[in-house]
């Protein structure tokens, strides 16, 4: 190849070479040097700044698709056989904490006479039902654990009708990948239908053997002792079956969609 | 006579160590800083951390930094486990381990007569210290797996004494790996060498 150097004393291409040989480690390892020590003074400066790095565009970006991933991993992970442990009376949190995006007082009043549950989507009955026509459905009880996303948990006695058996009774499209759900005090939440068709899924009508109470939701909350508190809607005036994803309140601002426990 | 060949020179810490040692310290920064936004939420103890030194600006924030890091801990967690201990390095740095020579080693480094010549080899306050940090990210992991899936995980949360007992379990342990690392931060001062150890490896007999 560099047959034009063979012979000459100063062997250019080799002089080269060798200092390549000599040089390449030091350039190495001072670069990654210094992206290390980068990388320090980056921590340094977010610590220092109140770590605003989640307003950052592509910070926001790849949070929420790794957020996308753990609904993902949560579906893969749940298992529509696992209960949720249920307690004794006794160890039923009194009194249970009234939690919601607004204060105590202003949670809806919802007349029950005049109260119909609306139901859209992929179902083949769409009729709207009345108070009376749930509570003449078979009723279930349970005492669950309701654990917030806020870390603190109560545990509380909740009966109603089985979220699965409602879903047969209107005829729902069960492979329809979405449940979603919207209130009286405009919240709106929607879940996936593997837990919708979970046995200790409710759609409570009572709260502690008595009517659910205006603080807890009345007429009626969906009680999932497998989600978060905010994927358990209350007061709820609408259910809809689909197969697009409609998020909620708070998981539009970021909270994870499955919300599993 | 000839002279013996000289033995084999090799990084004290090799280049998947120092790798798995700085994401893992980034890994935890993220998840001590968002986790105290979290707990901020609702304090289990009587106490809040100062909103200046936690990652996420609000709980939502806070919570997609967690979840998002914790895979990065876990994985790389794993990853680092797995090789100490098949390359054997585990059994090689960190054991034999005795109460005796712990004791011995404890009263000569707080003499300030334990030598960090060879930094290959781990006194036994080293190994212990290191063990425990092993442990206790492992604790912290399960616990945060407990808090996170209590229902799809009831092995784990009956270990853990339940979802309440979790929580505790996840801030002690915090709290016993923020010790670890500013005692660790404390001796990288007093013996720089090991910083520069740890980043760009230091060739060393074995």
């Amino acid at each position: 190849m560099k047959k034009h150097l063979q012979g000459s004393g100063l062997d250019e291409s080799s002089i080269l070479t060798d200092a390549r040989k000599i040089i390449a480690p030091q350039i190495e390892d001072r670069s990654r040097r210094s992206f290390l020590m980068r990388g320090l003074t980056l921590g340094g400066v977010a610590m220092l700044s109140g770590c605003n790095l989640t307003d950052n565009e592509s910070v926001e970006t790849a949070l929420s698709s790794m957020s996308r991933f753990n609904d993902r991993v949560q579906g893969w992970l749940f298992n529509p056989n696992t209960l949720a442990p249920t307690y004794p009376e006794s160890m039923i949190t009194r009194p249970f904490p009234f939690n919601a995006f607004y204060g105590i007082d202003e949670a809806p009043t919802v007349e029950e006479d005049s109260y119909r549950l609306e139901v859209t989507g992929r179902v083949a009955d769409k009729r709207s039902w009345r108070l009376e026509e749930l509570r003449a459905m078979a009723q279930t009880e349970q005492i669950t654990r309701h654990i917030c996303v806020e870390g603190w948990s109560a545990i509380g006695r909740w009966g109603g009708v089985r979220f699965s058996d409602f879903l047969k009774r209107i005829g729902a499209d069960t492979d329809a990948k979405y449940v979603g759900f919207k209130c009286a005090d405009d919240y709106y939440t929607s879940i996936d239908m593997a837990t919708a068709l979970h046995s200790q899924t409710l759609l409570a009508l009572t709260y502690d053997g008595a009517v659910l109470p205006r603080e807890y939701g009345f007429p009626m909350k969906l009680r999932m002792p497998t989600k978060l508190g905010y994927k358990n809607p209350k007061h709820i005036q609408a259910i809809f079956v689909s197969n697009t994803y409609s998020g909620g309140y708070w998981e539009d601002q970021g909270y994870n969609w499955f919300g599993g426990s | 006579m000839t002279k013996p060949p000289a033995s084999p020179k090799v990084s004290s810490h090799p280049r998947w160590l120092r790798l798995t040692h700085w994401l893992n310290a980034l890994a935890v920064l993220v998840m001590v800083t968002s986790g105290w936004r979290i707990y901020n939420a609702s304090p289990l103890y009587d106490f809040s951390f100062p909103v200046s030194i936690t990652l996420g600006g609000w709980l939502g924030g806070a919570l997609q930094w967690h979840f998002a890091a914790m895979w990065f801990l876990a994985i790389n967690g794993l990853v680092y486990l797995i090789i100490n201990i098949a390359s054997g390095r585990l059994f090689r740095r960190f054991f034999p381990l005795s109460p005796k020579g712990l004791v011995h080693d404890l009263w000569a480094a707080l003499r300030g007569r334990l030598g960090h010549a060879d930094l290959s080899h781990y006194n036994q306050v080293q190994r212990l210290a290191y063990l425990f940090v092993m442990v206790d990210i492992t604790l912290l992991v399960i616990s945060g797996l407990v808090m996170w899936k209590s229902v799809q995980f009831p092995l784990l949360r009956e270990l853990m004494g339940g979802y309440d007992a979790a929580r505790h379990v996840h801030f002690i342990a915090m709290s016993l790996l923020m010790a670890f690392v500013a005692v660790h931060l404390v001796m990288v001062a007093l013996v720089p060498k090991t910083l520069l150890a740890m980043i760009v490896g230091r060739k060393e007999p074995v």
